[in-house]
């Protein structure tokens, strides 16, 4: 076995300094009748490396990659170019094999990336702190909620009808057994999204907070500075939820529109589809007042014993290592490599890059929005957006994806599988534009859908 | 000399021990100082290149981004060097023995890596049609069959993104089946030995914690927690091997006892990697287990995660697992489960714990790891685990307190205290001078049942070579400690930062990164116009 480096002979010299006669009288606190003599039956033995590769590219090849599709899904994970750096970085053994940073003096490369990580979150949210990431958006948006209860001391949060409905479900999971309120209900595709409707209905509660996409499900962007107000008003927190942090390039920040907690998706820098994950949750506060209530790790700065500059993970009294059942949130992790790579691609756009990168995106969108408009039977539903829209069809729009992905065409989310039990919404489907989608891709998924729907 | 950059950073320049001489870069050879991004970055810097805005389009309903963000950028040579010399700063498994009890850093396999960057599993999105993802679904199918066997269980729940995570859904599942029955209960009881996800996982599923203690050779009191056990128990979390590093002989007869009061074993798995292929869980009559699979199936950690946590489930408790999930049709062909097609097939289902289908870029290198090992390599591989750490137990006894040494032999890792250290130096010291002597050091101070504990874990990849130079540091270090050598409290001295001060960071938290008050006439980011 090419991974374990013991002989036999070593295997005898150990057990003899042990005195013990074989392995398996290492196990004699198992009782006998559960304990395996032998490997278990039916399961393979071990395969070479050309043996293990070709089972994998096997399955591999029975997925439509996205790179051989003209492409449009998006609805909370993002096909973005990656560069090359990005991945060869996160290569390096010495980020990649590495544990939590538990020993600064000897990881300080992951610690400074994560204070480097931590400012450039804080920044793209309009933020005072971002912690050193969480599992993903959704899980996130979940804590974001848990810490708006502990800092009001209520337990109602009221969700906007364009929070992702992954979000919502995991949201409504946790708070089952949290004891938590929650006031959610499906898309009105109005073009406004209701906000009239989502502040009247924050006057006449007392939430916790107020949970609202941006830009949310549908595409839809709004100015969340009524909202804050609002929830303000009522001493509640606003919680502003992004899904694309390329988004950021080009509209206002959360933060500057009163956002108390950012919450979002940051898969779209860096770290690629991956059918779902590991993705990268982002968590950032504005006020810094309100550190001690967030979960996660958090990387801060200091000095060592000779005064260079250095950094430690901190703020740990919050954590479940420390605080046990007391603790903030059982999170215990975060995703470093996720982060590292976020980081770097940032890093590698700077802000003409990324501002440059968002309105390409926001361009190509456009082009899409108005060929799609052209196809007959088709309306765009969203007035604004940023790369991702939604469009009514004049049919179910679950058959008709299946349809076009039959000829080569990955066209978007129907709002049919997202929201299976709202019979309302089956003829919208969400379309995402990158700048991986060329103008060609957008004439062929017109043409396809033109089609198939006719 | 001015600072090697515009930004007002300022290496430190510090004399080098024993030596007049100093830099004046701060860099030593080989060993390089390296500036924040923001303090050699400009917003005008691109490391990328796109195609320069044009027209107007703009439908961004009135919420166009008006200044400056001041997001620092770098060109592609520059940022190749900056992530390059932070990763200098790192240790890692790929430099050497990494020797974390309860955290399982063993090699991390190169072909894992380029299996998870097919096109075909990396280049996928979670909501593409089901029939251009069969592949993808395959992988989870597969690797959740692998995880059933091997425990000796009746499902698993795939989706939870790290252990603590699948602690959670572990409970949510007892926490529904409870509930699915009417029987509704408060307390989750929890051996003080547990990990402290344990406890904090129970109360944030709504429960309340009531500790059990530990035996005096390192194992739970089955009757303190026989005399607990009651109808208001919903159940009880265990780790096993446990975090003493001792297998818990009673486990079978802990669970008899709790589902007799009718309650549900909720077992933390994170050392699972002692027992596969010798033990089933499941006849040890657990009712749910998380998998952590970058502990026991080796999926690189970097530098704090991701992690993967699948929870394998007893028949008792299958039926609520979280959507998604797969499942293999009569035809062969592997089927999404999800809010769609849940019906009336899986009403039982608690719900969703995140956004689409959990780390499918843990599932394919676990899978990998787990193929290329298969029965007969996992098997050997718990077993050299165990061996490896009882070699490191026997030949570190007499120099070391081994509190619960006389237990019986150990599992997959060896725990040590600071008992017999004069002079006042402790575990602390010790492992800031493994990090001179060019190891990671253990875990510190953990389990917190044993006063100044130091937990050794080797793992099933290191050599015999490698393990008696460990020996030969640690029993150096060991009578060092063991003759008050002052030395060791101001360890490390070779490492690129000394002791770091830890208090002044949770004191005055600096957590970002602020533009520091330019004296006149030196420009900042921000206000450069590229360079």
């Amino acid at each position: 076995m090419r991974y374990l480096p013991l002989t036999d002979s070593d295997r005898a010299a150990m057990l003899s300094v042990i005195g013990a006669p074989d392995v398996d009288a290492l196990f004699t606190d198992v009782a006998a009748e559960q304990y395996l003599k032998q490997p278990i039956e039916g399961l393979p033995a071990h395969a070479s490396e050309m043996a293990v590769e070709r089972h994998m590219r096997r399955l591999s090849n029975k997925n439509l990659a996205a790179g051989d599709a003209a492409f449009f899904c998006g609805a909370g994970a993002y096909r973005h170019h990656v560069p090359a750096t990005v991945d060869h970085l996160i290569q390096r053994g010495e980020f990649l094999t590495a544990y939590t940073p538990y020993q600064p003096e000897i990881a300080q490369g992951t610690l400074q990336m994560l204070f480097e990580f931590q400012s450039q979150v804080a920044r793209l949210y309009g933020c005072a702190v971002a912690n050193a990431s969480m599992y993903d958006g959704s899980t996130a948006c979940w804590e974001a909620i848990s810490m708006a209860g502990r800092v009001t001391k209520r337990n109602l949060a009221i969700l906007h009808e364009g929070l992702h409905p992954h979000y919502v479900s995991t949201i409504r999971t946790m708070a089952k057994f949290t004891g938590d309120s929650i006031a959610d209900r499906a898309p009105s595709l109005q073009a406004d999204g209701g906000i009239g409707e989502l502040i009247a209905e924050i006057e006449a509660n007392e939430p916790s907070c107020v949970v609202v996409q941006y830009p949310d499900v549908l595409g839809r962007v709004y100015d969340l500075s009524p909202i804050a107000e609002a929830a303000h008003a009522k001493g509640a927190l606003l919680i502003a939820v992004n899904t694309e942090p390329v988004a950021l390039g080009a509209l206002r920040s959360p933060g500057e529109m009163g956002a108390d907690i950012v919450v979002g998706e940051g898969q779209s820098l860096g770290v690629g589809l991956q059918f779902g994950g590991p993705y990268l949750g982002l968590f950032a506060v504005r006020d810094p007042k309100h550190v001690r209530q967030m979960p996660g790790r958090l990387c801060g700065e200091t000095v060592d014993a000779e005064g260079k500059r250095g950094f430690v993970l901190t703020l740990s009294t919050r954590e479940q290592h420390i605080r046990r059942e007391k603790a903030t949130s059982n999170i215990c992790t975060n995703s470093g490599l996720c982060a590292l790579a976020f980081t770097i691609h940032l890093t590698l756009l700077g802000e003409a890059g990324l501002r440059a990168l968002a309105a390409e995106n926001h361009r190509l969108a456009c082009v899409a929005a108005d060929r799609l408009a052209k196809v007959p039977g088709v309306k765009v539903l969203n007035d604004s957006f940023f790369n991702e829209f939604t469009i009514l069809l004049p049919t179910d729009a679950r058959p008709v994806v299946r349809d076009l992905a039959h000829r080569n065409v990955l066209a978007g989310v129907s709002l049919g599988r997202l929201y299976p039990a709202e019979e309302q919404l089956s003829h919208g489907l969400v379309i995402a534009v990158t700048e991986t989608a060329s103008e060609e891709d957008i004439e062929t998924l017109a043409s396809a859908l033109e089609e198939s729907i006719r | 000399m001015n600072a090697p950059n515009q930004s007002g950073w300022k290496p430190a320049m510090t004399p080098v021990s024993g030596h007049a001489s100093q830099t004046v870069t701060g860099n030593r050879a080989l060993m390089l100082e390296e500036p924040l991004i923001f303090e050699i970055g400009t917003t005008a810097t691109t490391g990328v290149d796109l195609p320069t805005p044009v027209g107007g389009a703009n439908r961004l309903g009135g919420l166009a981004r008006e200044g400056e963000i001041g997001l620092p950028g770098l060109s592609e040579p520059e940022t190749i060097r900056h992530y390059t010399r932070l990763s200098r700063q790192n240790y890692a498994i790929d430099l050497g023995l990494f020797p974390l009890g309860s955290c399982t850093m063993k090699h991390n396999p190169r072909l894992n890596e380029k299996v998870a960057r097919m096109p075909g599993f990396l280049d996928v999105h979670p909501l593409q049609p089901v029939d251009t993802v069969r592949g993808a679904l395959e992988v989870i199918d597969e690797l959740a069959q692998w995880l059933i066997t091997l425990t000796g269980m009746h499902g698993v729940a795939m989706t939870p993104k790290a252990g603590a995570h699948g602690e959670l859904c572990g409970i949510l599942c007892i926490r529904a089946a409870l509930e699915a029955r009417g029987d509704p209960r408060e307390v989750i009881l929890v051996p003080e030995s547990a990990h402290g996800t344990n406890p904090a996982t129970a109360a944030f599923a709504g429960y309340r914690v009531e500790n059990i203690p530990a035996t005096a050779e390192g194992r739970v009191d089955l009757a303190a927690l026989k005399a607990r056990i009651g109808p208001d128990v919903a159940g009880v979390m265990i780790t096993n091997p446990n975090t003493c590093g001792l297998f818990e002989r009673d486990m079978k007869a802990i669970s008899d006892a709790v589902h007799a009061a009718g309650g549900y074993v909720y077992c933390d798995g994170a050392n699972f990697n002692a027992i596969v292929g010798r033990v089933r869980p499941g006849d040890l009559g657990v009712d749910a287990m998380h998998i952590n699979l970058h502990k026991t199936f080796s999926t690189p950690h970097g530098g704090g995660g991701p992690g993967s946590g699948p929870v394998v489930l007893s028949e008792a408790l299958s039926p609520f697992a979280p959507l998604p999930f797969t499942t293999r049709r009569a035809d062969g062909t592997v089927d999404l489960i999800e809010e769609e097609n849940a019906g009336e097939e899986h009403p039982h289902t608690f719900g969703r714990m995140c956004a689409f289908h959990g780390q499918m870029g843990m599932f394919t290198r676990a899978l990998a790891y787990i193929l290329s090992h298969g029965a007969d390599g996992l098997r050997q591989a718990s077993g050299d685990a165990v061996l490896n750490a009882n070699y490191l137990l026997r030949s570190l006894d007499d120099v070391l307190d081994a509190p619960f040494g006389a237990s019986g032999p150990c599992m997959h890792e060896a725990l040590f205290s600071d008992k017999g250290f004069a002079g006042g130096l402790t575990t602390l010291d010790l492992a800031k001078g493994m990090i001179d002597e060019g190891f990671h050091p253990m875990t510190m101070y953990f389990p917190l049942v044993v006063h100044g504990a130091m937990l050794v874990e080797p793992t099933e990849t290191e050599s015999k070579a490698g393990l008696d130079q460990l020996v030969l540091a640690l029993r150096s270090l060991a009578e060092r400690a063991r003759a008050g050598d002052e030395s060791l409290k101001t360890a490390p001295h070779f490492a690129p930062r000394r002791r770091l001060d830890e208090t002044l960071a949770a004191r005055k938290p600096v957590l970002a990164w602020e533009k520091p008050k330019a004296p006149a006439g030196e420009p900042t980011l921000n206000e450069q116009g590229g360079r």
